[in-house]
This record gives C-alpha cells, structure tokens and sequence, in this order.
C-alpha cells in the first residue's frame, strides 16, 4: 500500500466522528480504533451485553453461475479453496481459505450460499487481489461483482439476538452460520448469524445508502455500544481467531495454522472430491503426516504482555529457538495477557512450558487450549 | 516545583528528589493500561533512558528517565492496579521518585503553562 494514498471512508465514517471515535488507518481505510468508552470497557460490554462494528472496509463478492446452477459456481470455488462448498446448503455460511501452489494460506473468507448465487467476505486488506484471483481462475463460468454500495456492521455479544429481534422477530430462529434475508427498518439487509469475537452476534450488510441510518438506530438501544478496531482485536484474539498478515499468511500452510475443521471430509485424501485446490499435494501430505510447526495458545505466566513478533524458545536462556508469537496482548476478560504463535512441533501439546523474550528477559508461557474464553455460538 | 517533559512526563521536584509519573494527557492518549514495569531502587538512570515500560490493552510504551539520577522508590500501587495511573494520572499513578544527580537541571525543563501549550 501507498502510504501516500488518500484513505478510504466507509459509509459510516461520519457516525465514528459525531461518537468521538478515534481514528487511525487501516488497510487503507480510516477507522474507529475505539471511542471515548475506551477499548477495555468496549470489549467487556460486547461480551456482556452487545457491540456494534463497523466492518464495511472487508470485501463483499457476489459470484453468479453463468450457468445458473449454483453447484457450478460452488465447484469453480472448490478449486481456490479447500472447502466443500458444493455441500454448503441454500442458507447457510461457512468459513474457507485461499490457498497458494505452495499451500500457503492468501486469504480467510466466510462463503454463503445464497441459493442463486456464493456470497463472499474477504479481508479489506486482501479484497482486490482476491477479487483479481476469483476473475483470473472464475471468469470463465462465473459473473463476479465486488460491492461497492453496501456497508457491513456486526452486532455482536449475548443481548445482539434480543436487540435485533425488536426489529425482526424471526432472527431468534436463525442458527450459528444461518444467512437470511430481511427488513432492517424498511431497509433489506443480508443477516448472517456469525461473527469474531466469539459470541453470537450477527453480521449485517445494508445498502451503503441506508447504513448511517439503520446503524444509528441500532445504537440507540440501550444496551449497543459502538466497538472500535482495539477491542475487536483483543476480543478475536481472546476467541482464538486469527488476523490474516498477522497469525496467517502466504508463509503459512492450513494445517500449520489448525485448520485442519476448516477443511470437510470431501476435500480430504479419501473424500469425494479429495484435493484440487492450490497446493494440496502440499497441504494434503501435511494433513496425514502432520506439519512440523502449529498455532497454539500460550498464556503468558505472568503479567505482562507478549506481543507479535516476540521470539520463543524451549530454554529459559533463549538457547533452543522454538517460534514466534503472531498475536498477543492482554486479555480483559480472560484477565491476563494471551498470545498465539507458532511453535515446532515437540512444544506444541497444553501445559508445555516454553519462554518468550521480552525486552531483554525470557518470561515464562504456558502453551495453552484456544479459546481463551468459551464461545456462546448458537449452533 | 512542578515541572513537565516534552516526552509528557510530570516531576513534582521536592529538595533533590522529584517524584515522575506521565501526564493526564499521555494517560489519555495510552489508553486503559493493564501492566507497568517499574525500575528497582538504587537504578542508576541518565536522562532519556528507558525508566519504566506500560502496557494497554493494545501496546507497550517506554516511559523515560527525565533527568539523570537514582531511583530512590517505585509506586507498587501502579504495579498492582496500572488502572490506578488512568484514574489518577498525577496523583496516586505516579511511578518512581528520583534522587536528581543535579536538580538544578530541572530548571531547563517546561513549566505547566509551557506544557499546556505544547499539548493544545
């Protein structure tokens, strides 16, 4: 990215300011990092009650069959991602990879099927060289459209469902990764059941026209809370879900990085439709005979934080290099600092004690279950 | 005295010893901290060596020696409840209390109304 670009604004951009956001770029884009409430209290009260994201710089991709048969759509997707997709159901979302010939991971994505057609979100910072790969390796027999005219808010916490339902009764019936249709205000939105910070909640995709108006609305509730970029970060990283260019990247396979859930049995060696996405000579070998790093959890023993980028080692001297912290920080409802890395695969069972170096020290971590907290995902 | 640093720390100079901790304004601009790390008595420190390091929810921060001299005490109180230096940034969060190699060297420092201004 061009430091010198101008940023970009969401459709909700003049909200943060009239709430007293503070803002900061990312991914090209000029965000609420948190607002006056700050990031410790914004993240509690998302947890226990809700919080409202703007997450409209993420990409939305519409991908229609030219055919018109949605399992053809769902097969051209098959061979970017190791995802049953064709087993996707009409309603339902499901999260997936692109992955590289060298089984490296180029983005996370959540997949719906929206009956006529694959509905996308990708990462902000990945959207335009996503949107590249799906028209280069899709084009074909595909029509893909990357929206420009629709915000994407996410209400997330355990009062999200009661709060949204004042507005349309039916979502209570939705389940975890249902997606559906509905009248937000008179406004149709795309509704999906799903999130990143691992508690129900929902994401929400209104027409960029009507974004400042139905949002406002939401937040009028007493119990929303708008939610900046600082706690959605320490609120992810609490649910054990990773940022991509942080925990994943082109350096990193699926399986290094656990995914192993996010690839279905039909993918798999053995499955219905085993490999053919990029690099699944690679990923597929790593899947039977295990890969020699992995993510874990680690809980760092003591009270200080252990950020990105903090070098592991099995000794207490920093003798024996074992990996790297790819995310940490402090976890306010967890209350304590929590990380996640890669460590070699010797280090990587619960309870094994490693060490992190920390301006000079090697403070002690304990390689710990993901998540930090427990999820309240409606399944 | 009350004296102010451009890197917003606060020194409350009583004979040749000033107590340091950061400004309402640094406190601010840090955010809801969550760990402090605070230098043991009897450091030796020089001005713009790192004294202490704080933590918020999202990053770490150095907090530097103002002027040189020797830690004569550290603030516990912070250690246990950082909350303590958003809540009461010039008061109950100050962080270390420095015996000045020279304390007429606090006179190049900024005055309160110098400070205001550089914040403004």
């Amino acid at each position: 990215m061009d430091d010198h670009s101008p940023l970009k604004q969401t459709p909700l951009h003049a909200l943060h300011l009239s709430l007293g956001a503070r803002m900061v770029p990312f991914a090209g884009y000029d965000m609420p990092v948190q607002y006056p409430a700050g990031v410790m209290k914004e993240h509690l009260h998302t947890r226990a009650a809700a919080g409202l994201f703007d997450v409209s710089h993420m990409g939305q991709i519409i991908l229609k069959p030219k055919s018109g048969r949605i399992e053809d759509a769902a097969l051209a997707l098959e061979t970017l991602v190791p995802v049953d997709v064709l087993g996707l159901a009409e309603g339902r979302q499901r999260y997936g990879l692109f992955t590289n010939d060298a089984g490296g991971i180029l983005d996370d994505l959540m997949i719906a099927n929206r009956g006529d057609h694959l509905f996308l979100v990708v990462n902000a910072s990945c959207k335009d060289a996503d949107f590249a790969h799906l028209q280069k390796h899709l084009g074909d027999t595909c029509d893909l459209t990357l929206l420009d005219d629709r915000a994407l808010i996410a209400l997330q916490g355990p009062h999200a469902v009661a709060v949204l339902a004042e507005l349309w009764a039916d979502i209570a019936t939705m389940r975890f990764m249902d997606v559906a249709e509905a009248e937000l205000h008179d406004v149709p939105c795309i509704i999906s059941r799903s999130g990143y910070t691992g508690e129900d909640g929902f994401e929400i995709s209104i027409p960029s026209a009507s974004a400042e108006d139905v949002t406002r609305r939401i937040l009028e509730h007493p119990d929303v809370m708008p939610i900046g970029l600082g706690a959605r970060d320490s609120l992810r990283l609490e649910a054990g879900l990773c940022l991509y260019g942080n925990d994943i990247d082109t350096g990193t396979t699926p399986v290094e990085a656990a995914f192993e859930w996010a690839m279905q049995k039909a993918r798999r060696t053995g499955g219905a439709r085993p490999g053919g996405f990029p690099g699944a000579e690679t990923i597929l070998g790593q899947f039977a005979d295990g890969a020699s790093r992995r993510r874990v959890g680690l809980k760092p023993d003591g009270k200080a934080p252990v950020r990105a980028g903090a070098a592991l080692f099995a000794d207490a001297e920093g003798k024996t290099p074992i990996g790297a912290v790819t995310s940490g920080g402090f976890g306010p409802s967890a209350d304590h600092p929590v990380a996640m890395g890669y460590v070699d695969i010797a280090h990587t069972t619960n309870g094994t004690q490693i060490f992190a170096e920390v301006r000079g020290k090697y403070l002690p971590m304990t390689v710990a279950a993901l998540p930090f907290i427990t999820p309240t995902y409606k399944r | 005295m009350l004296k102010f640093t451009d890197e917003h720390e606060w020194l409350k100079i009583e004979g040749d010893v000033a107590t340091v901790g950061i400004t309402a304004h640094a406190a601010e601009q840090l955010g809801d901290l969550v760990f402090v790390e605070l230098p043991e008595a009897g450091t030796a420190l020089d001005k713009g060596a790192t004294a202490a390091t704080v933590e918020s929810v999202k990053a770490a921060s150095d907090v530097y020696c103002p002027l040189d001299g020797e830690i004569v005490e550290s603030n516990q109180a912070i250690v246990d409840d950082p909350s303590l230096v958003n809540s009461d940034p010039q008061g109950a969060g100050w962080f270390f209390k420095l015996k000045l190699s020279d304390p007429s060297a606090a006179n190049a420092l900024l005055d309160e109304a110098a400070y205001k201004e550089l914040i403004a």
